[in-house]
């Protein structure tokens, strides 16, 4: 499997990365690289294997639904780039 | 007597408690030498002075109230994956060199209530996605066994500073071998445990079904009390497992006579290099003379297992990263035109080469149309890989095997090529993938270089595993060995 350059700027795109256009030719053939050694994988005969996400089979742990976290929003907000009235700042949205 | 940097955390814990010296001492001890011996090394992005005074005055006065455990008064490093409120948490990117982390990991906490006493933050590949530490935006690390080489990834930092002798011991996380490889490689004992034995709650997040943290210290005597007290169930971790953490430490002068190890045939075939076999070769004699029973096994879907992991792990880091977007915290770009453009440059800024790599391995992987051909079919392999250790642990005990291909390589040998440089991890990815603990103990060198050894042990066998390691280091003095430059 190769990617061409057209798809790494899509992939780029879709993971809101902006590339310099010098960046493209050389992630396109190390990801070609990358690609190409995962693709032994479609050797591998798996037809009936279970999916595995997890090591552990476990179930998801439920707490008793109380209110345990207490209002830090000041101190989280110190870190924001830009943060006015207890909100985040970003570009304007909507016009 | 031996001066502190050369002594084990029990005897350290005994002069303590003997009042042979302070915490006070032994701490300003360490920070000298991180001032004088870390330019060359670069194994610390944050020095944390003022606060490890504060923390040794507290060790003290406890240890005076005769209120100290195993670890009051002992010094550690942190790897800077980790959060320490208060303190930079920078997981070594440009995107959190800002960062002051507003809460504490879990592991902190346990650690600083234990007393020990926090040096500073260590060096670390971006978000510990490497296998040189040669991904950090801080720059590279130096191996102290010889400056012109990598003290492996991604806890890098972790390593080569306790290698150094700048402090006891450090914390140190492991998604595909990055407590091993670097352990192997810089003659330390590391050990990545179970998974979800450690918390991850305030662990900067890579693969969440794959990062576990651990310790690397200079023996496993020392591993097994510093992760003691790392371990254990954690409400605030949604995959901490409730249960009950063993006594690691009672059992490791336990004899092994009649201990099961198994030599997967797939971990000594073509790759691994001659001097590194040799070094296998003389430990399984070793083990042998101390009562071990050898037995080849096979563990047929190993090679898969990089290919695997370079789904699964992209993926998931993926989903992990994509909460850097310039807004709530981080880095942050300027002269932007909208929102999108505003996550874009900063995230295009903010992350280094190998983070985008992987970012962008991961959302294709996830994306329409290749979903089932690369992320489903990693899945079912992973569980092939799986098997195989479910089989194996069957007829042995433990599985014994190289942590690493071969010793230390030069720094900038391999950065150009990223599979060349994946493939370092061939040994260390499957007990990630299948959640399994495992560690690396120094069994010699090549050249004046540490070569490791691998144990990987059933789920929730820590006990056994530093059991082992200990009676191997009883018998060996590998792990004594320090670089010179550095005593």
């Amino acid at each position: 499997m190769s990617l061409s350059p057209e798809q790494v700027r899509q992939v780029a795109h879709l993971a809101r990365l902006e590339l310099k256009n010098e960046q493209v030719e050389h992630y396109a053939r190390q990801l070609s690289n990358i690609l190409g050694m995962v693709d032994r994988l479609s050797a591998a005969q798996t037809d009936g294997v279970p999916e595995m996400a997890h090591p552990l089979d476990m179930t998801q742990r439920l707490r008793p639904d109380v209110v345990t976290e207490t209002d830090r929003r000041d101190v989280f907000q110190e870190h924001a780039p830009a943060v006015q009235d207890g909100l985040f700042l970003v570009p304007k949205v909507i016009e | 007597m031996n001066a502190p940097h050369q002594l084990s955390i029990r005897e350290l814990s005994d002069g303590l408690r003997g009042k042979k010296f302070s915490s006070r001492e032994l701490t300003q001890h360490f920070l000298k030498r991180i001032d004088t011996l870390d330019p060359q090394l670069n194994s610390l992005i944050t020095v944390t002075a003022a606060r490890a005074q504060r923390q040794a005055e507290a060790a003290d006065a406890r240890i005076a109230r005769g209120e100290a455990g195993p670890l009051t008064g002992i010094p550690l490093i942190q790897k800077d994956i980790f959060c320490t409120q208060g303190v930079r948490t920078s997981c070594a990117s440009q995107m959190l060199d800002r960062f002051i982390a507003p809460y504490d990991a879990t592991i902190v906490e346990k650690l600083d209530a234990a007393g020990m006493v926090m040096l500073g933050k260590a060096n670390m590949d971006e978000f510990a996605m490497g296998s040189s530490n040669e991904t950090s935006w801080y720059g590279p690390v130096c191996n102290p066994w010889d400056l012109s080489r990598v003290p492996g990834g991604s806890s890098g930092g972790s390593v080569a500073a306790v290698a150094a002798g700048l402090a006891p011991v450090a914390t140190a996380t492991d998604t595909g071998g990055s407590i091993r490889q670097p352990a192997a490689l810089t003659n330390l004992t590391g050990i990545k445990p179970t998974y979800g034995r450690v918390s991850r709650y305030g662990m900067i997040a890579f693969a969440s079904s794959l990062d576990q943290a651990g310790v690397v210290a200079r023996s496993a005597e020392d591993a097994a009390v510093v992760l003691q007290a790392m371990s254990g169930f954690d409400p605030r971790d949604s995959t901490s497992v409730e249960r009950p953490v063993d006594d690691l430490v009672t059992g490791l002068n336990q004899p092994i006579k009649g201990l099961r190890i198994g030599l997967p045939k797939e971990y000594f075939a073509e790759g691994l290099a001659p001097g590194a076999r040799a070094c296998v070769e003389a430990a399984i004699k070793k083990f042998e003379e101390l009562g071990a029973v050898i037995k080849e096994i096979s563990l047929p879907n190993s090679p898969l297992s990089v290919p695997t992991y370079y789904v699964v792990a992209p993926a998931e880091a993926s989903s992990n990263l994509a909460r850097f977007d310039g807004v709530r915290y981080g880095h942050r770009a300027e002269g932007v035109k909208n929102l999108e453009d505003l996550y874009k440059k900063s995230r295009g800024e903010g992350f280094g080469a190998e983070v985008q790599r992987r970012i962008m391995i991961g959302t294709y992987v996830l994306s329409h149309g290749y979903y089932d051909a690369y992320y489903l079919k990693a899945q079912k392999v992973r569980r092939l890989i799986y098997d195989d250790f479910k089989r194996a642990f069957a007829e042995v005990d433990v599985v014994l095997g190289p942590t690493a291909t071969d010793v230390a390589f030069k720094l900038g040998s391999k950065t150009d090529d990223p599979v060349a440089m994946y493939l370092n991890d061939i040994y260390t990815i499957a007990a990630n993938l299948a959640g399994i603990p495992a560690m690396s103990l120094p069994c010699g060198f090549v050249d004046g270089l540490p070569v490791g050894l691998q144990l990987m042990g059933n789920y929730f066998d820590e006990a056994r595993l530093l059991n082992v390691a200990h009676q191997y280091q009883q018998a060996t003095n590998w792990h004594q060995q320090s670089p010179k430059g550095f005593a």
